[in-house]
């Protein structure tokens, strides 16, 4: 189960999204973020949808490896949709006990259910697509201009590489770790959320400490490799946009000026919507 | 009560175009009262197989029964077959948790359902059993020495007087002496009490010294179960596994190959050093 | 030249109570003197806790003697403006292969010492390829470390400091936590260094095994060198080692006992091949 959770792995293969420049996919997938709340009409989801099947396939990552990434976010996914199916007031659909079910719920739901599912989807192919070091060089060249502030850029950089790469090997731990409880007879399953949560102590005392020795050890590696700061590095892979950066984004303007273009119906008439009720309700 | 593996197969990842078949239709009986190592290396299946044995891991196909009752069954107790079968993992960090020694060796007892005065009274047992030093009962298990640790972490299993005490790779990392301290311990926890000791590792030499049934695993498949003398017979095909001999054993076989009349089957260094000594001296007179 | 030059190095580490004042002091090095040449294959052998580990962090100026210097290319590792040349100059590669690796691709991985050194991309790519081929891994370089073994990933580690162009490579235990087979990959992998590129090795581990080809043994206990010498010198004083909690080679172990025995066996036999060899005169 927690091997399900793919977000902030890397799927190794060859493609035209692998290899553009993580400061193209990281402006992508922050454009692709705010056109999902411009649009609220099913031309504007197809929309989506398409555009990001389209980023996907080129991707050549298997949509069932983006896909299991949701599962671990399934129990937030069904909490969403509950508390807005149930608590959006509107025109009434069907009622029982306390609970009341309206057109506009159903509506609000889905809407979240998309957004959220074509978040996840999105955000994880830049994860998945770009190795943490590109993706972090990515984002101290993005966010270089912070420096000017004093920003530490590429410390905080180097500390989120460093934490992609040791999530898979603490979720495996985990696993082990669990195995190794289970097999001396604890008990994870049964019981309410108290004894749950008591539960899982075997589990987290043994991955801290194996945590904080593999962070000590790490930090005695990287000085040993003369790592002392950002300042007088040298790039390996230093980030140069490409032709097909630039197309990259050509495409990526392209879908968001289409996507206000078709999200702006609904945005003018929700604006005038809101002046004619406001007007109404005086 | 025997533990016994049917036609037993893993598969991981089974729809996609790269199944993993790490356990390959294994069909073992292990029955109660001996002292088997089970050998393979890295990759080779013995690790998935030991979790099979106490319901960590179900089989994709085939069954496990554990006293005539399949594991896989609705009304089967998981946790009562954890009792009776004791899994020790590779590093006892994995399993250190409380505050001291004895507390965490507590654990296992208390979560049987034993009250805490049946629980302590376990831990003392186990400890013991484990030549534990008297003066670390209460000492953090930040600690211990490595080999201690691994002490620990088989008490806290044997607390729960399982009938099955499975060790996955208890020498890891230790040194010579202290590897031979806890084989010497397993040893002669096996004799005393009886239990069923199934030792995994990828030694041959500490193996071969100590256990009376080898199970060697390759590619997920049993390859030889029989005593270790009759399985080290086959040494070029351990070799291609990746396993080799014990070095007493390949250095004999040289000698005899060479045409001193040495005993090909040896397996300790004494028994080789005996074994040459006669030959040689018997070969001058 | 000497590459490390150890003189009579003294380390206590100080327990200190919850205020803070000191309890206990535990001597973790005891007037420890060991010289390197220039091209040498040294053994540090010595079971756990015998301070050899303690050793090695000196030579990368992670740790500092209370007493006495320790010069590494010539500098001594307490000067603070010849940190980073003294750890360029001496390359550590650690026991544990996962807490040592920090791309998530072998070949980002190996370039992550020239980075830091400051090296212009060109050279680092040159130095990527021309490590990863001295360690055999060249093939693996676009891989996930996650996805190699452990000999694999410690290849990967050694390929790591080799592309940091040291003069000499530390090796801390590199073994301990491998399989069998793993283990013979990665000290093939250093001798391969010691012969072909002619690197100045100095390997520390418990498996007397290691470090048979060595040039010179050092043998450490409570903090001291309690042996030293060629291996042959070395491994001929079987019930020493077998004291100081030492794998000693199965046919070292059986020519000792034939010795015993009465067999006219010479000292320090190390291989099979030897043992077999000498067994065959005795006839």
């Amino acid at each position: 189960m927690i091997r399900d959770i793919t977000i902030g792995q890397y799927y190794q293969t060859e493609s035209p999204v692998h290899r553009l420049d993580p400061r193209v996919k990281l402006l992508g997938t922050l454009l692709f973020i705010i056109t999902l709340f411009l649009y609220k009409n099913p031309a504007g989801y197809a929309l989506g949808i398409v555009f990001l099947l389209a980023v996907i396939k080129t991707s050549r990552v298997p949509i069932r490896f983006i896909t299991k990434g949701l599962k671990g976010i399934l129990v937030v996914l069904l909490l969403t949709v509950i508390i807005n199916l149930f608590l959006t007031p509107g025109t009434e659909l069907v009622s029982f006990w306390k609970f009341t079910i309206t057109y506009e719920g159903i509506g609000v739901a889905l809407t979240m259910l998309f957004r959220l599912t074509m978040l996840i989807m999105g955000s994880s192919i830049v994860t998945l697509t770009t190795t943490p070091n590109n993706l972090t060089d990515g984002l101290e060249k993005g966010l270089g201009f912070l420096k000017i502030f004093r920003g530490p850029v590429g410390d905080v950089a180097m500390m989120m590489s460093i934490a992609l790469r040791f999530i898979p090997i603490l979720m495996e731990e985990t696993d082990r770790i669990m195995k190794a409880q289970l097999a001396r007879g604890a008990d994870f399953e049964s019981g309410n959320i108290v004894k749950k949560a008591k539960a899982l102590v075997p589990v987290l005392v043994p991955l801290f400490v194996s945590a904080f020795r593999r962070a000590g050890d790490l930090a005695m590696a990287m000085e040993a490799r003369c790592y002392r700061g950002g300042d007088g590095r040298t790039k390996m892979k230093p980030l140069i946009y490409k032709k097909r950066d630039a197309i990259a984004y050509i495409i990526l303007f392209s879908f968001v000026i289409l996507s206000v273009w078709i999200g702006r119906w609904q945005v003018i008439s929700e604006f005038f919507n809101s002046l004619y009720l406001r007007f109404i309700l005086k | 009560m025997p533990l016994i593996l049917d036609h037993v197969s893993q598969v991981y990842n089974p729809d996609t175009e790269t199944p993993v078949r790490a356990l390959d239709d294994v069909s073992l009986v292990l029955p109660e009262g001996q002292f088997i190592g089970i050998i393979g290396h890295t990759g080779s299946g013995k690790s998935t197989l030991v979790q099979h044995l106490n319901g960590l891991m179900m089989p994709t196909e085939g069954n496990v029964y554990y006293n005539g009752k399949d594991i896989a069954d609705k009304d089967f107790n998981k946790k009562e077959l954890r009792k009776h079968v004791g899994l020790v993992f590779q590093y006892p960090e994995h399993q250190l948790f409380e505050t001291d020694v004895f507390a965490d060796v507590c654990f296992g007892p208390k979560n049987m359902g034993l009250t805490k005065k049946e629980a302590e009274l376990a831990a003392f047992d186990a400890l013991r059993k484990v030549d534990f030093p008297n003066d670390l009962y209460y000492a953090s298990v930040f600690e211990l020495s490595g080999g201690q640790k691994r002490r620990a972490a088989i008490a806290g299993v044997l607390a729960m007087k399982p009938d099955f005490l499975v060790l996955d790779e208890p020498t890891a990392g230790l040194d010579p002496v202290g590897r031979y301290e806890i084989l010497d311990m397993v040893s002669a926890l096996h004799k005393e009490s009886g239990m069923t000791i199934i030792l995994v590792s990828h030694s041959m030499e500490d193996v071969a010294k100590y256990v009376e049934r080898v199970i060697v695993m390759d590619r997920g498949k049993v390859a030889y179960d029989d005593t270790p003398r009759e399985v080290f017979t086959h040494g070029e095909e351990l070799e291609a596994m990746g396993l080799g001999i014990p070095e007493s054993t390949r250095i004999a076989r040289m000698l005899k190959d060479k045409g001193i009349n040495v005993d090909p089957d040896v397996l300790t260094v004494t028994e080789a050093a005996d074994s040459i000594y006669a030959a040689v001296t018997g070969n001058n007179k | 030249m000497d590459i490390v030059k150890a003189e009579n190095v003294v380390f206590e580490y100080i327990r200190r109570d919850e205020e803070g004042n000191p309890t206990d002091v535990t001597t973790a090095l005891d007037h420890v003197s060991i010289d390197v040449r220039q091209g040498e294959f040294i053994g540090i052998l010595g079971h756990n806790g015998s301070g050899k580990s303690t050793f090695a962090k000196h030579l990368n100026a992670i740790l500092y003697p209370t007493e006495g210097t320790i010069y590494v290319g010539g500098m001594n590792t307490k000067d603070d403006d010849k940190l980073w040349d003294v750890r360029s100059c001496a390359g550590m590669v650690f026991q544990n292969p996962d807490n040592q690796i920090i791309g998530q691709v072998v070949e980002e991985d190996v370039g992550f010492g020239p980075e830091n050194l400051g090296v212009p991309t060109k050279e680092i790519w040159e130095r990527v390829e021309e490590s990863l081929r001295a360690v055999g891994m060249l093939e693996y370089r676009k891989k996930s470390p996650n996805k190699l073994s452990g000999g694999q990933k410690q290849r990967v580690s050694i390929a790591g400091v080799l592309a940091m162009h040291p003069k000499c490579i530390v090796l801390d235990e590199p073994t301990a936590m491998l399989d069998p087979s793993g283990r013979k990959e990665v000290v093939r992998a250093i001798r391969g260094l010691n012969d072909v590129e002619k690197m100045t090795v100095i390997l520390i581990t418990h498996y007397m095994d290691e470090v048979v080809h060595a040039d010179r043994i050092f043998v450490m206990d409570k903090g001291r060198v309690v042996m030293q010498g060629t291996p042959k010198e070395v491994f001929s004083d079987v019930p020493t080692l077998e004291k100081l909690r030492l794998d000693v080679p199965g046919p070292t172990r059986i020519a000792w006992e034939l010795k015993k025995k009465g067999l006219p066996l010479p000292d320090g036999i190390l291989t099979a091949e030897e043992l077999v060899k000498e067994i065959e005169k005795c006839r």
